[in-house]
């Protein structure tokens, strides 16, 4: 039987997102919150190993009370069980205060029932760092492996795993010890469509919600802005080429122009011209 | 350990077959930027199995100090191994800004390295700049999913780190006559004391795509229509030796395979020039491209977002433009070629 406890976020849906370009903040209202799509193949992974070896597949999540909906998301993926750690001391937290408070959960999970397997998303579409998943793991002391596109084995009779981790020019196949981490690359698995039973369960699922105070040992001071070593000092709209301009005259004509534009920078195409 | 006893800019250098990445190569070209304005030396670090000689590249590439960590335990990227020697060099020499390439070995090392160490890291930076009295490092980079830019700091805790994306960055013209120190460390990491080991290594030398690495490439969208529709694009590409990339919807469509994919959660590439036909500039596939250097678009709608985010846009239909274009495309390259007497 194995424990596997997957990672998740609710994050807004950074492709429908209005930004006030006054303030240059989200516009929270204009994006629905959504499951972090990269973490739904984190949970997917986590059922798939359950229906292999057996298990039990839990998820974990730090955020705002609506968050429960992104649980509820993962019950009908096929996990287990849910918890949420929530409260306003965790407001504000960057990778380094997500990551202890998140441990912090997992510490608490672990007592309920050991685990043997944590499963990242390769990143958050709001956060979109990718840092928090072996952030954990170096707090938890257990190897952390990122970019795992393939699951080999889990062996939790001799306690280990084997996996093939991406590289830009391949994978390297790594063997660690159990218990470890891993953050999954999204195509590690497709994600089907839930069954029906895994709906209703979900509908009716309640999740175990904790406070700060709910958790062991916590220092405050590691938690949320006051524990966050990183600050955002400004933002601003992303600039947008300069030029932007748009050809005009006939279909040949634009053509033309373009041809002109591209062959200032002939040295580009020269390789395949002087072959 | 108060912050003012920190001083100096370091780039990981990784290493990529038998020499120096190329991101680390540009990220020592940034960090001279950083380290002369600072007016502090720019330090490296190497770790591996035989690269002290790559300690001479990084001083020919700017670098004032290497730390060369050589041993057969460093033979392979290990994320236990290399932050022991990264976390044992900045506790004995402390420096003020860390910077590593945004590739999955700099990632997966800065993330555990910055726990450790209990310090700030801003991941995919693609500005940065340091405030040259108090050394405070602005690191800047796309957030919410490319809808904002945001600038970074780290005030409180040092070193100040950063994953720099690829091709962002400027490398400097490599130097054979520049001095520099190289130290190297000592560091027993024993086996029996890492909990991974890498099995195998397997280069795909079958996938031609290294979409990341390519200096054009021609992207198609849903626009296109077809699988058919991509053959067009293929041709184009061929003619320009460029490399061909895909919105989303098109990998979707299973026109193309996914490793063509460009966006949010395709590939982030930073080609010279970049041709966007048939996609529509939704924010997703822009933060994957807009930092090319020049941005070519042709879509049939004038109202289409790519013709906001291009250099230079024709509003036509690409079975149209395209044939139009490459034949004129394969025209001035036979001219060159003329001209260039290599046949
Ligand atoms: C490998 C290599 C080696 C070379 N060696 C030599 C050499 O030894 N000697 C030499 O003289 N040159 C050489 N060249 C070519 C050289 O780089 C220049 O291209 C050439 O010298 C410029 O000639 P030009 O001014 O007549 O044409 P261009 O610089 O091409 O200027 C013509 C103008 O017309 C535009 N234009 C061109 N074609 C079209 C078109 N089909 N439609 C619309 N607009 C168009 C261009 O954008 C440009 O603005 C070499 C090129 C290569 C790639
Ligand atoms: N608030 C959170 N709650 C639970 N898991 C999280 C949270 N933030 C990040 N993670 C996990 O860490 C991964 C990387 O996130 P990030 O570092 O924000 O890109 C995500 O894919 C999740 O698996």
């Amino acid at each position: 039987m194995l424990h596997i406890v997957a990672c998740i976020k609710q994050v807004p849906d950074t492709k429908i997102i209005k930004m006030n370009p006054k303030t240059n903040t989200m516009d929270r209202s204009s994006a629905p919150a959504i499951l972090n799509p990269y973490d739904a193949h984190a949970v997917e992974e986590a059922v798939r190993l359950k229906a292999r070896y057996g298990g039990i597949v839990s998820v974990v999540t730090m955020g705002p009370p609506p968050a429960v909906k992104a649980i509820k998301k993962c019950i009908e993926i096929g996990a287990d069980e849910g918890y949420m750690i929530t409260d306003r001391a965790f407001a504000g937290a960057d990778t380094l205060a997500t990551s202890y408070a998140l441990t912090k959960a997992l510490e608490k999970i672990a007592k309920i029932r050991p685990i043997d397997l944590i499963i990242c998303g390769k990143m958050t579409i709001d956060g979109d760092t990718g840092q928090v998943g072996p952030g954990i793991a170096r707090r938890l002391d257990i190897p952390p492996l990122t970019n795992v596109k393939k699951v080999v084995e889990i062996n939790k009779a001799e306690g280990f795993a084997v996996i093939h981790r991406k590289l830009e020019d391949g994978h390297e196949v790594i063997q660690s010890s159990l218990p470890c981490l891993f953050s999954v690359e999204k195509d590690i698995n497709e994600i089907p469509y839930s069954p029906l039973p895994n709906m209703l369960k979900a509908a009716r699922y309640q999740p175990h919600i904790w406070s700060v105070d709910d958790l062991e040992e916590v220092d405050r001071t590691l938690l949320g802005l006051k524990g966050s070593p990183t600050i955002v000092s400004k933002v601003w709209p992303p600039e947008k080429p300069k030029g932007g301009e748009q050809l005009q005259g006939t279909p040949a004509e634009q053509v033309d122009r373009l041809l002109e534009i591209l062959l200032t920078k002939k040295e580009l195409f020269a390789v395949k011209g002087g072959e | 350990m108060a912050i003012q006893d920190h001083r100096g800019v370091w780039v990981f250098l990784e290493r990529k077959e038998d020499t120096i990445a190329p991101v680390s190569l540009e990220l020592l070209g940034a960090g001279r930027k950083l380290a002369d304005k600072r007016g502090v030396p720019l330090g490296g670090i190497v770790i591996g199995h035989k690269v002290k000689p790559l300690a001479q590249i990084a001083v020919e590439y700017g670098a004032d100090v290497v730390y060369v960590y050589d041993d057969p335990i460093f033979e392979n990227y290990r994320t236990e191994s290399f932050m022991k020697a990264v976390i044992h060099a900045c506790e004995k020499h402390k420096p003020e800004i860390f910077l590593y390439g945004a590739t999955s070995t700099g990632k997966d090392l800065a993330s555990a390295v910055a726990t450790d160490l209990e310090t700030g890291l801003t991941a995919d930076t693609t500005m940065l700049d340091v405030d040259s009295e108090t050394g405070l490092l602005e690191a800047s980079r796309p957030a919410f999913g490319g809808n904002i830019m945001a600038t970074i700091l780290c005030k409180k805790h040092r070193p100040q780190m950063a994953t720099v994306r690829p091709k962002v960055m400027k490398a400097l013209d490599p130097e054979k006559k520049r001095r520099g120190e190289v130290i190297v460390e000592t560091l027993k990491v024993k086996e029996e004391d890492l909990r991974t080991k890498v099995l195998e290594i397997v280069r795909d030398t079958t996938k031609k795509v290294k979409i990341d690495e390519a200096d054009i490439i021609v992207a198609g969208g849903k626009g296109l229509g077809s699988k058919e529709g991509f053959d067009i694009l293929h041709r184009f590409a061929s003619v320009i030796g460029a490399t061909v990339g895909a919105s989303r919807d098109a990998v979707e469509a299973g026109w193309i395979d996914h490793h063509h994919q460009v966006g949010q959660t395709g590939v982030t590439v930073t080609p010279k020039i970049y041709f966007a036909i048939g996609i529509s500039g939704a924010i997703q596939h822009l933060v994957g491209m807009q930092n090319s250097g020049l941005i070519i678009a042709i879509n049939k709608d004038p109202e289409a977002p790519i013709f906001q985010a291009c250099h230079y846009g024709i509003v036509g239909d690409a079975f149209e433009i395209v044939p139009m274009l490459m034949e004129a495309f394969q025209n001035a390259l036979d001219k060159e070629v003329q001209y260039g007497g290599k046949i």
